[in-house]
């Protein structure tokens, strides 16, 4: 099954808004082809009716209890912002100019 | 005798005892961090020295009036650079967090410092914690303190590093498929990845969620109990941490036999691949266990070859979602001049990741796509349900699993780097306990002809690190392989 085009990496990077140099898509192309190559072993693997697993926690999630407290002020939030303005996260047009 | 060679338990006990002070234990780490750090690059942040002084100071002064002291009071530590620590940058490695200060302490820290430690400062990892060497750490490579042609492992890397070179008395890493166990391996200290909800992930930086453990990194098995004691418990803050009782995880570490344990080797955990070297001393030490009462038998866990190809599909898919929220807006880096908010997304992310931590987002948005999401992701769900359910039947008839922790000695910096895959085939022993949640601890069990550390590793039940810790412990004790210190060359 395996086999991913240079077409594929191309459209796969997009999806994960990752921009690939020209250097960068044979090279990854061919690394993520070598590694898709060894995890399709999995598909010989017989696991019909095997229910999935998604968490290892050994026991039911505990939900807080939903009742207000204290939370990070304004100043800590933006603190890390690359820019910001008037206690708002500021951010480049959104719609192009 | 330098002060900086002492382990945490020596070391509580003359601050205990009032022999020396805080001020004492700080100056002797500043300077052997002035000798040695150059050298190992075990850190990426180091705690200025007049900070680190004038805390000794503070604890010195307050003892003055009543000598009561906690475990970990004046004692200096190392924190993985993946956990948040208020006020210290916090990196993870990476380009996209390298001036990243975090506005709250992770869980495990603000419980370290009701203790008031000594932070020394931040230890180097792999970007995002993503690899099993600290090579993809945007600021370079730490080494290993036995000889530093030679990965320290990873992606903890820089903490085992740094306990192993007498840069700190302990260390905090985190192990999503192994990285606390593999480089405690590697540099010839103690690494415990507790049971998955044992300790809180609550500011610790996510890889991969269903997998991540923060644990302790150590220089002796009875120093790992003292570290997990003020680490492990219930949070109300991570939601897959365990409401459990705590034990006292130091009483487990008394007893010098393991009579009445039964013990499995995992016939597929020393099939092709493993290094002869690694072999036997791995023979020899379940020998040891024999001779200190445990109980042998051979047990198979057939999926064992199918964990590598589980987990890289696993953790890339999870690691892929969790990265997503570095755009660029609210923390970390921003790439300069974008025309509009999509183009900053792409070249943020472009210019702030390294090369692995993209090869693994994609893999992961590939295996979660439409069309390959059955077939990868999936499937992968599927096979990580069948390993754990091996490891529930031979946990039926056996009390722990002994194994390799690495199936070769450390590798030498830049042998893998060029070879994602094979770089990835060196987890194969410690991803199956992470798949299944397990605990599972790394103990120093011999060196190589060329003077490498060799790590064993035993594995147990969930929530029994009890178990696992006494009989690590009663094999560190009947054996002298912790005594062995690295010497660091100039
Ligand atoms: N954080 C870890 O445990 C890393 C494990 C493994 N080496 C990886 O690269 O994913």
């Amino acid at each position: 099954m395996a086999s991913i085009t240079q077409k594929e990496v191309e459209h796969v990077a997009q999806l994960a808004r990752l921009d690939l140099t020209e250097a960068e898509k044979p090279m990854f192309a061919d690394q993520l082809n070598h590694i898709l190559s060894y995890v399709d072993q999995l598909q010989g693997v017989s696991t019909e009716g095997v229910p999935l697993t998604a968490s290892v926690a050994h026991e039911e999630p505990v939900l807080r209890e939903d009742s207000p407290r204290e939370c990070l002020p304004v100043e800590k939030a933006l603190a890390n912002a690359p820019e910001s303005h008037n206690g708002f996260f500021v951010v480049p047009n959104i719609l192009g100019k | 005798m330098s002060l900086f060679k002492l382990t945490l338990k020596e070391l509580q006990g003359k601050f205990t005892a009032g022999e020396i002070s805080a001020v004492d234990i700080a100056r002797s780490y500043l300077l052997r961090l002035n000798q040695v750090e150059p050298k190992i690059k075990a850190y990426i942040t180091l705690t200025p020295k007049e900070t680190i002084l004038q805390q000794a100071k503070t604890i010195d002064d307050g003892l003055k009036a009543w000598r009561k002291t906690q475990p970990l009071m004046g004692m200096p530590l190392g924190i993985k650079d993946n956990i948040c620590t208020e006020g210290i940058r916090t990196t993870c490695g990476s380009r996209m967090l390298e001036n990243f200060v975090p506005p709250y302490d992770a869980t495990v820290v603000g419980s370290l410092r009701t203790h008031q430690p000594l932070i020394l400062g931040k230890t180097n990892l792999d970007e995002f914690a993503m690899g099993s060497s600290t090579e993809h750490s945007v600021f370079g490579p730490s080494r290993n303190p036995w000889n530093q042609k030679f990965i320290p492992g990873g992606s903890s890397g820089g903490s085992a590093a740094a306990v192993a070179a007498d840069e700190c008395v302990a260390a905090l890493g985190s192990d999503t498929g192994g990285s606390i166990r593999q480089p405690a391996a590697c540099c010839g200290v103690v690494g415990l990845k507790p049971t998955y909800g044992r300790v809180s992930r609550f500011g610790l930086v996510a890889f991969a969620s269903s997998l991540d453990q923060i644990g302790p990194i150590t220089k002796t098995v009875t120093d790992a109990a003292i570290l997990l004691n003020v680490i492990a418990g219930f949070d109300p803050m991570d939601a897959t941490s365990a409401n459990r009782e705590l034990p006292d995880f130091t009483k487990a570490v008394k007893k010098k036999d393991i009579k009445k344990l039964i013990i499995g080797v995992p016939r597929e955990y020393f099939s092709e691949g493993l290094d002869t070297e690694v072999s036997e001393k791995v023979q020899d030490a379940i020998q040891v266990l024999q001779e200190l009462g445990g109980t042998i038998r051979e047990v198979t866990l057939p999926s064992t070859e199918r964990a590598i190809a589980t987990y890289y599909l696993i953790a890339t898919a999870e690691a892929s979602s969790n990265l997503a929220r570095y755009d660029g807006v609210r923390y970390g880096f921003r790439a300069k001049e974008s025309r509009d908010l999509a183009e900053m997304y792409r070249s943020t992310r472009s210019q702030g990741f390294g090369p692995e931590v993209k090869r693994r987002i994609m893999l992961g948005t590939y295996a979660l796509s439409a069309g390959y999401y059955e077939a990868y992701y999936g499937k992968a769900q599927a096979v990580r349900t069948l390993i754990q359910r091996e490891f529930d039947a031979v946990f039926q008839e056996v009390d722990l699993l002994v194994s390799p922790v690495m199936p070769t000695p450390a590798f030498q910096l830049g042998e893998r780097l060029d070879d994602p895959l094979q770089m990835y085939l060196s987890d194969i022993y410690t991803i199956p306990a992470s798949l299944s949640g397990l605990p599972a601890i790394s103990v120093p069990c011999g060196l190589s002809k060329i003077g490498l550390p060799i790590g064993l590793q035993l594995m147990g039940r969930p929530f029994e690190e009890a178990m696992v810790l006494r009989a690590a412990y009663a094999y560190e004790q009947a054996t002298d392989w912790r005594m062995k210190r690295p010497v660091i060359r100039s």
